[in-house]
């Protein structure tokens, strides 16, 4: 590894920050070398310090944040005692950083033309007269099509994954040797995303630069990456060849990581880690169906006409199913799931529960309706679905204190015994959700929707927030839930590696309308529709394992 | 550029229904007078027949809603009632007084901000420091100080103890003589005539008041200047620009402070609303002949029409100083006209 | 503040609300200094008739115009009456009125702007169009017209001051529902078979407390300010009742022959309200906020 000249290179680095509550060590004895030429990929879960690791060598260190030991050398350029205007000499042009949100992350009323010239007349690249030849040029260069036109545009005019094209125009602009990218697919759709990063893998090939990943995805890292640092806790746990991580990764840690990603081949159960992998519970799948989807229609009032939400849309649960239901943003999946848990009232359409239609039934008086108990749900975001003046306890208890004759001592036993089943510890049910960790407050989500004992749980991204190793536990938690209480599932996501785990049968939507439906199996080993294969295709791609392979075989 | 144009438009014609609405608050303010408003606008001295000749001429015979109009249309003549303290048409006391307040009201308001502005950025960059500190302590003691208590305070220092202001009474001493009207803005006035001597006057009598104005709204900008200031640097924007290597020049003017003046400029109309308001308390207490006095001396002899003209013509003055903001916002932000094209 | 937080299962909530309140004061020195300045408010404007050593109405001639000294620590004013102990018992007037007043315009302004912000629709419209005709008044002027048209009384003072406060509560109630309507709370609550009435009273509305008690609390200050400038102007009050703007008003006239303690001291007290209400905003947040407690 260290034969080559590197170009960076970090040596015990070391940042800590000042906070209310006393110095926390973010970044705890941090080496690592990018060499010429070299993608290298820092994966780690939240707080494990890989973006703290970036900025500190960027000297970008947010307030309160100071490198308090180790050395960080480019080029020859020691970076920690570089001066400030040497620093900003470096950033731009020969350390560009790229960034997620990417919307966000450019200034909403300057022209992007303008903040593409802001940095190339920075660096010197462009005078005044070729400014806005240069940062067509640029513009150009990630493959922006009608770039003159964009170059007058403002970000709010832009698609997310454009706005991301903008910001690596910028950070390219003045051909800088090492790129940063942190996080930077997040928030993006899926075929997005794949666009991003065969974009970034392109341009660094052909400019011969050097880049830093950050992610949290071991995936992408994988797939992207020729040699990948696993972080965790401010502390480099292993560092190797992709294949080698996935392969043989010598770090328990890592072996979580690697175990938890979801992947072809593999079962809910081999997220976990080899201890806690009990046998699959069998689930009963009776034949009659729960939920029937007859011809559903949402249409909204657009200023240009009516926007089909939701555009005729047909499908059944059986009792104890779970189906899947997939797509990219704009689909149309939310729509449908807030109609079928009756908060939100279609246009045209039945929705048969048992044989009976709920459509008829206005969301406003559904919450007095019998059937409401039945149908529940668990929210894409734990913390925004919580009343933040409420404890566990009280959030678990609402639906019982509305809707379940218990009285008081037997709701706080049946409290208790929820929080129980979904494997939370009684002691935190006094707290209030700002002081749960974000597997907590799953946790707490989805003891609320199974307090009623519903008959049918909508599923809406639920795990889309959490670290992948969370989202494991999550997940196999779903998985022996619904085989305990029999509940059917709508599995609402945009990640068909994620519901394949879960599901029996995966529905595909776009722009409102089902392109295909079938078995999940099926869907994903051979695709009929082009954009299912598409889909398919944009999710990060990890190499196969060969000890996997070996496990299948046995 | 044309939805743009589309959205100043709009702003205009949104101010339509809040003039519409000004007036028939006013309106209904003459009419919610308690008892009989023809004996209030007659005035303390008016006889039997005095008063049913206003009940007439202000129509109360008439229906509510035909009052209404007979009054939307006075209001639309110009016609705002007579003074009964200086006989004279209420608008044309208006007319003579306004430009004491306006001169007072926007030096004030020139003062406050470039006080206010520099000061909320320097405390936003250097955050802890001592500016930042002064910029706090400034904030909460300008908001919490009445006016017309700095005025008083004022006076006593400037004026009894250390004796450099001139008395606090009116525009000009009266050793001077009163500039050829043009605008009827004595410092521009006097600076059009030459008359620089007159000028220095002027500043001198000026001086007391606008510093008691523009401390009470600077509190509110330098806040405000502040807040956003900190927002904008915290923003992924400006890590970009950073990440960029911009200078930090470049960061803190054209990437920072071009965003955060829109916030800024949205309180203006707030500021607006409390100068005009304090403004006429400071005009008693420097016996400043504008409008705000006016409305004073009239309220103390129960001279209600010109009451009611004096708060009219603020809403009025008010209403069209918010639609100078609002059109100002909307050149400035690229995403106004987005929204509603 | 516990009991707005629906069938409190936690038996200890109430404990730890107290030791969360003095959690936030011992924390925060300033927040301490507001509410033992609002102590000393609030005892004054309770015991302060009893406690003050004259009559703050009987004058004495003979007495007139004298700086503060050992017997009359703020002086006397034109009429010999004691400035302290008019200072001091004109704090109930002052605070009576802007209490009363940011009550109403907080319970009116809740109830509109809750429905706004929760239905919208041509309700919301229609509150629109009204708040914005009162903002587009200039509000201390737009309170001249109103007691000059309704009459010259305390009450009216009142009214006043609560009506161009009312948008302000209303509009920032209205922001805080709207945002919180279709919030992932909010339709957890409806799951749970709340009706939309429930949805907003228990589970909405609380949650925008706090920024309405930051409101509250910079609103007494403008209140008090507000009421003391109208009856600056002779608006409201009248003499020879004590009350600190007309105090400031009176003591106007003697500051240009140096006589300063009449206009000072009542001002100062002025002051010193506005000032505890204004401090007491940012202390009050942290209270009633509860992701601030750890």
């Amino acid at each position: 590894m260290g034969k080559q000249m590197s170009l960076l290179s970090l040596r015990d680095l070391k940042v800590d920050f000042e906070t209310r509550k006393g110095t926390v060590n973010a970044v705890r004895g941090v080496s690592l070398e990018v060499g010429k030429g070299e993608i290298v990929g820092i994966v780690g879960e939240s707080g494990s310090g890989k973006s703290v690791t970036s900025y500190a060598l960027m000297r970008l260190l947010d307030k309160g944040g100071t490198i308090s030991g180790g050395d960080l050398a480019y080029g020859g350029i020691d970076l920690k005692s570089a001066k400030e205007s040497t620093m900003r000499d470096l950033r731009g042009r020969e350390i560009s950083m790229i960034f997620q949100n990417p919307r966000a992350a450019l200034n909403p009323i300057r022209k992007v033309g303008h903040q593409i010239e802001d940095v190339l007349r920075r660096h010197a690249k462009a005078t005044r007269a070729n400014a806005r030849a240069e940062a067509i040029k640029a513009l150009k260069a990630v493959r922006i099509n009608d770039a003159e036109n964009r170059y007058e545009a403002y970000p709010f005019e832009l698609s997310g994954g454009m706005c991301q094209r903008i910001v690596i125009a910028i950070a390219l602009a003045c051909d800088p040797k090492l790129l940063i990218a942190d996080e930077p697919t997040t928030g993006l759709d899926i075929t997005t995303q794949k666009a991003v990063m065969d974009l970034i893998a392109d341009l660094i090939v052909e400019r011969g630069m050097s880049a830093m990943v950050i992610t949290h995805d071991l995936g992408l890292a994988a797939q992207y990456c020729s040699r990948i640092v696993v972080m965790k806790d401010g502390e480099v746990v292993e560092a190797g060849s992709a294949r080698k991580l996935f392969s043989s990764p010598e770090h328990p840690y890592t072996q979580k990581l690697v175990d938890a990603t979801p992947r072809a081949g593999v079962s809910v159960r081999e997220l976990l880690l080899p201890e806690l992998r009990t046998p699959m519970p069998l689930t009963q799948i009776v034949e009659t169906p729960l939920l029937e989807v007859r011809d559903l229609y949402k249409t909204y009032k657009g200023k240009s006409g009516p926007v089909h939400a939701v555009n005729g849309l047909s499908f059944a649960i059986k009792k104890g199913q779970s189906v899947g239901l997939v797509g990219e943003s704009g689909c149309g999946k939310s729509t449908t799931s807030s109609m079928l848990v009756r908060l939100l009232d279609s246009t045209k359409g039945e929705i048969l529960f048992k044989g009976e239609d709920l459509a008829a039934i206005p969301a406003k008086q559904f919450a007095r309706d019998p059937r409401r108990a039945s149908i529940q749900m668990v929210f894409q975001d734990a913390t925004d679905s919580f009343n933040p003046r409420h404890t566990a306890r009280q959030i678990i208890g609402e639906p019982l204190a509305r809707l379940s004759p218990l009285n008081r001592s037997a709701r706080k036993a049946r409290i208790d015994e929820l929080a129980d089943l979904v494997g939370l510890p009684v002691a935190l049910l006094d707290r209030f959700p700002h002081q749960l960790s974000g597997g907590q407050k799953a946790r707490v989500g989805i003891a609320r929707a199974i307090a009623l004992e519903p008959e049918f749980l909508v599923l809406d991204e639920p795990t889309a927030a959490l670290d992948v190793s969370i989202q494991a536990i999550v997940l196999n938690l779903l998985v022996d839930l619904r085989a305990k209480l029999g509940i059917s599932y709508l599995f609402v996501s945009h990640d068909l590696n994620v519901v394949r785990l879960l599901c029996d049968e995966v529905i595909v939507m776009k722009a409102g309308e089902i392109v295909e439906s079938g078995p999940a199996e099926q869907i994903m080993s051979s695709p009929d529709h082009p954009y299912t294969r598409t889909l398919l295709e944009a999710a990060p791609h990890p190499p196969v394992l060969s000890s996997q392979a070996a496990k299948a075989a046995e | 550029m044309s939805g743009r144009l589309a959205t100043v438009g709009y702003r205009i014609a949104h101010a339509i229904p809040v003039i519409l609405g000004v007036v028939v608050v006013s309106f209904l303010l003459t009419r919610a007078l308690p008892g009989d408003p023809a004996v209030y606008f007659a005035g303390p001295a008016a006889d039997e027949a005095s008063i049913a000749q206003i009940r007439t001429a202000l129509g109360l015979d008439k229906s509510l809603p035909e009052q209404f109009f007979v009054y939307a249309g006075d209001v639309l003549s110009g016609d705002l009632g007579q003074s009964i303290s200086t006989g004279q048409p209420v608008l044309s006391d208006l007319a003579n007084r306004l430009p004491a307040s306006l001169e007072l009201t926007l030096t004030a308001l020139l003062l406050s901000c470039a006080i206010a502005i520099p000061l909320g950025v320097l405390a936003a960059t250097r955050p802890g420091t001592t500016v930042d500190h002064l910029c706090r302590v400034l904030v909460t003691a300008g908001v919490s100080l009445p006016t017309f208590f700095t005025g008083v305070v004022l006076i006593y220092v400037f004026y009894y103890l250390l004796g450099i202001a001139p008395s606090p009474l009116g525009r000009l001493d009266f050793i001077y003589i009163e500039p050829d009207h043009v605008t009827g803005f004595y410092l521009i006035d006097a600076a059009i005539a030459g008359d620089w001597e007159t000028w220095i006057g002027a500043v001198k009598q000026l001086i007391l008041p606008a510093i008691t104005l523009a401390l009470f709204t600077l509190a509110p900008l330098a806040r405000m200047t502040r807040a956003a200031m900190l927002s904008a640097l915290s923003s992924d924007y400006i890590r970009t620009a950073r990440a960029a290597g911009l200078t930090e020049n470049k960061v803190l003017f054209t990437y920072a402070f071009r965003n955060a003046l829109l916030p800024v400029i949205t309180t203006l109309g707030m500021v607006f609303s409390f100068t005009l308001g304090a403004n006429v308390l400071v005009e008693k207490v420097f016996a400043w002949p504008g409008i705000g006095s006016y409305a004073v001396e009239a309220l103390v002899v129960s001279d209600y029409a010109a009451v009611q003209g004096f708060v009219l013509a603020m809403a009025l003055l008010f209403v069209a100083l918010n639609l100078i903001i609002d059109i100002a916002y909307t050149l400035i932000d690229p995403r106004i006209g987005f929204e509603t094209r | 503040m516990s009991d707005a937080t629906s069938n409190s299962l936690h038996v200890k909530s109430n404990d730890s609300a107290l030791a969360h309140v003095a959690y936030v004061l011992k924390s925060n020195p300033i927040t301490m200094l507001a509410f033992s300045m609002f102590a000393v408010l609030i005892v004054a404007a309770v015991f302060g008739p009893s406690l003050v050593p004259y009559d703050p109405l009987t004058s004495n001639a003979a007495n007139a115009l004298q700086p503060p000294s050992l017997a009359h620590w703020f002086g006397t004013d034109n009429l010999g009456r004691d400035v302290f102990s008019r200072v001091v018992v004109a704090t109930r007037l002052d605070l009576a009125i802007s209490v009363a007043a940011v009550a109403l315009s907080f319970a009116i302004g809740s109830v509109l702007g809750s429905i706004a912000g929760y239905w919208g629709g041509w309700i919301d419209a229609v509150l629109n169009r009204l708040f914005d005709t009162i903002m587009a008044f200039p509000l201390f002027v737009l309170a001249m017209g109103i007691v000059a048209a309704l009459g010259n009384t305390v009450e009216n003072i009142v009214y006043a001051t609560a009506v161009i406060n009312i948008p302000f509560y209303a509009r920032l109630v209205r922001a805080e529902v709207n945002i919180r309507r279709e919030s992932g709370f909010a339709l957890a609550a409806k799951l749970s078979g709340n009706s939309d009435i429930r949805v907003l009273a228990l589970h909405i509305f609380p949650n925008a407390l706090p920024p309405m008690m930051v409101q509250v609390s910079l609103n007494l200050g403008w209140a008090i300010l507000n009421a003391a400038g109208l009856s600056f102007i002779g608006l409201g009050v009248r003499p020879p009742t004590a009350e600190w703007g007309i105090m400031v008003a009176e003591g106007a006239n003697f500051i240009v022959s140096g006589e300063w303690w009449l206009a000072f001291f009542p001002g100062f007290a002025l002051m010193f309200a506005v000032f505890t209400f204004n401090l007491m905003g940012d202390g009050l947040r942290d209270i009633v906020d509860p992701r601030q407690r750890t």
